[in-house]
C-alpha cells in the first residue's frame, strides 16, 4: 500500500478538495479543453498570455482526484513563466509522470510538482494526471482540443 | 457462502489466491473446460470447414456445427440455422443495422432504442436513423432505472420501425421485462432486438419464449473466447435479409456480374469461421448448463442480496438502479462518497479487487444519472461472500484515504 500513499499525498488530495484557481475567467485570450473518451474526464484550461508571459490561468474539470489535483497544481506551476518555460515544464511533468525523472532528486526544482511523481506506479493513471497539462499545453499553442 | 462453481475450474483465478474478480460483466474469467475445448480444437480438428474434401475439414465443419446446435438449444432456439456467429453483440447489433435496417427504414420512420441501451446498440441504431433520415426516439427511465413503459407506450406508434431493448442493463444491472415490452412494440408492427449480453451468463434465457425478433450476445462474457458471439433471429426475417459482407462461404453461384447467396446461416457468415471460437463458446455454454441457469441465477440472487446489504451498510454509498434484487441481475453500480470511481478503482486494486469503473458505454445513461462514472462490482459463479468482504474493506480504506487527507 506503500504506492498508494505516495499516489494520495496530502498535497494531491488537498489541491482535489480545494482547486485553485478554479472556474471560467471574465477575461482570457487562451482556451482549451482535454477529453480522455475512454473514463470521461473533461478539462478545460483558459490562458491570459501578456508579453510571452502566461499572466493568468484557471480550469474548470470534471474526474478524478487525480486530474483534477493534477490541474490544479498545473496552474499554480505555469503562472507567470514564459511561454518557453511552461513549456519546458510540460516536458518535465510528461517525464515525471511516466517515470523518467525522480520526483526526490528532483524535488527542489519541481516544488509541489513533485506531488504528482507518485503516478508513475500507476500506469493507468498515467493519463488522468496528464489530462489538464495537455489541455494547458494545446491553450497555449492554440491547437484546440486534448485528449 | 461458498462459490457455485471451485474457483479451480478457472486456471487464472486459481494462480492468483489474492485476487478478488469482480468484473466479470465486462468479461468473464475463462473455465479450464473452454480452455480445454479450445486447446482440442486445434490439436485434433483443426481444418478449414465447408471446404476440403478430407476427414479432418468434415470433422472441422462437424464440429463447428455441433457448436452451433449446442449454443441455439442453450438459448431455447429450435432452429439452429438461424443462430449466427458474429464477433460479439457489437457486431450482431451492426448485422441488424445494416442487413434489416438499410432495407426496411425510411425517412420518415422512427427507432426507438431506451436510456440504458449499451453503445453498442444506441451508437448503432442512432447512426441507421441518421443514414436513413428516421427518427430516433428514446425511452426514459424511472427514478429506480427502471425503464419507464409510459415513456415507450408514449414513443410508440405506426412510424417504429424497431424497437431496441437490453434484456439486462450493463450499468445498472436492471432486468427488463422483456415479454411485456415485446408485446408493445409487435402491436405497432415494430421488430424488436434485445441485447442479451448481460443476460445469457446470468438468466435461463429462451429467446423464442422471450417472443423478440433479434436477439444478441457475446460469448466472452460466459466464459468463451472472446471475438465469438450470436445473433440469433427469427427464419422469416433473415431470409429477407441481404447479406451485409461478401466473400468466401456465404455464396451460392458467382457470375461475373452478379452472384447468388447461400443458405441460411452462411449467406451472414462471410470468410472462414471462426470454428474454434465457436466451439469454446459450446464448451461454455455446456459448463453452465451442467451447473444449471437456475442455480446460476439463485448464486448471484444471493451474493448480490449480501453485496447490497454490505455496500447499503456504508456511509456515503449511493447504488443506482432498483434496490429490489430480484429485478436485478449481479451487476451493482455505486458512488461512494464524493470519491471519484477511478480513485476507487485503484485503490480497490491495491486489495486484489477489481471493479469496473467509468461510463460502461452507457453515456446517454449517465447523462440522466447526472454523473460521469460509476464504479461497478459484478458477480458471477466463483464469486463468493469473501469477495464481497474483500469490496467492502477496501472501499472502507478508500475512505479514510480521502477523509483525513493527511497521510503523510
Amino acid at each position: 500500500m506503500a504506492d498508494l500513499d505516495e499516489l494520495y499525498q496530502s498535497i494531491i488530495l488537498d489541491h482535489n478538495r480545494r482547486p485553485r484557481n478554479y472556474g471560467e475567467p471574465a477575461t482570457s485570450n487562451h482556451h482549451a479543453s482535454g477529453r480522455n473518451p475512454l473514463c470521461g474526464d473533461e478539462v478545460t484550461v483558459w490562458l491570459t498570455v501578456e508579453n510571452d508571459v502566461i499572466a493568468d490561468v484557471h480550469f474548470v474539470g470534471q474526474g478524478c482526484a487525480i486530474s483534477k489535483a493534477s490541474s490544479s497544481l498545473m496552474t499554480e506551476a505555469v503562472r507567470g513563466r514564459t511561454t518557453a518555460d511552461a513549456l519546458a515544464m510540460f516536458d518535465r511533468v510528461h517525464d515525471l509522470l511516466t517515470g523518467k525523472l525522480d520526483p526526490m532528486v528532483e524535488r527542489k526544482s519541481l516544488g509541489q510538482i513533485a506531488a504528482l511523481g507518485g503516478v508513475s506506479r500507476f500506469p493507468v493513471r498515467v493519463k488522468c494526471a496528464s489530462l489538464g497539462w495537455h489541455a494547458f499545453r494545446n491553450a497555449l499553442l492554440d491547437e484546440g482540443g486534448a485528449s | 457462502m461458498t462459490s457455485l462453481a471451485p474457483r479451480s475450474d478457472f486456471p487464472l483465478l486459481a494462480s492468483a489466491p489474492a485476487l478478488h474478480y469482480l468484473d466479470s460483466a465486462a468479461t468473464a474469467q475463462k473455465p479450464q473446460a473452454v480452455l480445454d475445448a479450445l486447446a482440442h480444437f486445434y490439436t485434433h480438428d483443426n481444418a478449414n470447414p465447408h471446404r476440403g474434401a478430407y476427414a479432418l475439414s468434415a470433422r472441422a465443419t462437424e464440429r463447428y456445427h455441433d457448436a452451433r446446435a449446442t449454443i441455439a438449444t442453450f438459448i431455447g432456439a429450435t432452429d439452429a440455422d438461424c443462430t449466427l456467429f458474429v464477433r460479439g453483440t457489437t457486431e450482431a447489433m451492426n448485422l441488424v443495422a445494416y442487413g434489416w435496417g438499410e432495407a426496411n427504414v425510411r425517412a420518415g420512420d422512427a427507432l426507438v432504442v431506451t436510456a440504458m441501451d449499451h453503445h453498442a446498440s444506441f451508437v448503432t441504431f442512432q447512426q441507421l436513423a441518421r443514414r436513413t433520415g428516421a427518427e430516433l426516439r428514446i425511452v426514459e427511465l424511472t427514478d429506480d432505472g427502471r425503464l419507464d413503459l409510459a415513456s415507450l407506450a408514449s414513443v410508440l406508434d405506426a412510424r417504429v420501425k424497431l424497437v431496441s431493448v437490453p434484456h439486462v442493463s450493463n450499468a445498472l444491472g436492471t432486468i427488463n421485462p422483456v415479454a411485456d415490452i415485446v408485446a408493445m412494440a409487435h402491436a405497432v408492427g415494430a421488430v424488436v432486438v434485445c441485447d442479451g449480453a448481460q443476460a445469457v451468463p446470468h438468466l435461463r434465457v429462451d429467446v423464442e419464449a422471450l417472443g423478440v425478433d433479434f436477439y444478441a450476445f457475446s460469448g466472452h462474457k460466459l466464459g468463451g473466447p472472446m471475438g465469438i458471439g450470436v445473433l440469433w433471429g427469427r427464419r422469416a426475417l433473415l431470409e429477407r435479409m441481404s447479406p451485409w459482407q461478401f466473400g468466401g462461404d456465404m455464396i451460392d453461384v458467382v457470375g461475373d456480374q452478379q452472384t447468388t447467396f447461400n443458405t441460411l446461416p452462411h449467406r451472414f457468415e462471410a470468410g472462414t469461421p471462426n470454428a474454434a471460437d465457436a466451439v469454446g463458446l459450446a464448451a461454455a455454454c455446456d459448463y453452465l448448463g451442467a451447473i444449471g441457469m437456475d442455480r446460476v441465477r439463485s448464486h448471484e440472487v444471493a451474493l448480490t442480496t449480501t453485496m447490497m446489504r454490505s455496500l447499503q451498510a456504508l456511509d456515503g454509498i449511493r447504488i443506482f438502479g432498483p434496490l429490489d434484487v430480484d429485478s436485478r441481475s449481479g451487476v451493482v453500480s455505486f458512488a461512494f462518497d464524493d470519491v471519484h470511481a477511478h480513485d476507487l478503482a485503484t485503490i480497490l486494486d491495491e486489495h486484489g479487487v477489481c471493479v469496473r469503473a467509468g461510463h460502461h458505454c452507457a453515456q446517454p445513461l449517465m447523462r440522466r444519472l447526472g454523473i460521469a462514472a460509476t464504479a461497478r462490482a459484478s458477480v458471477w459463479v466463483h464469486s463468493t461472500a469473501a469477495d464481497v468482504a474483500a469490496l467492502v474493506t477496501a472501499l472502507q480504506h478508500a475512505k479514510t484515504v480521502f477523509a483525513d487527507g493527511a497521510l503523510r
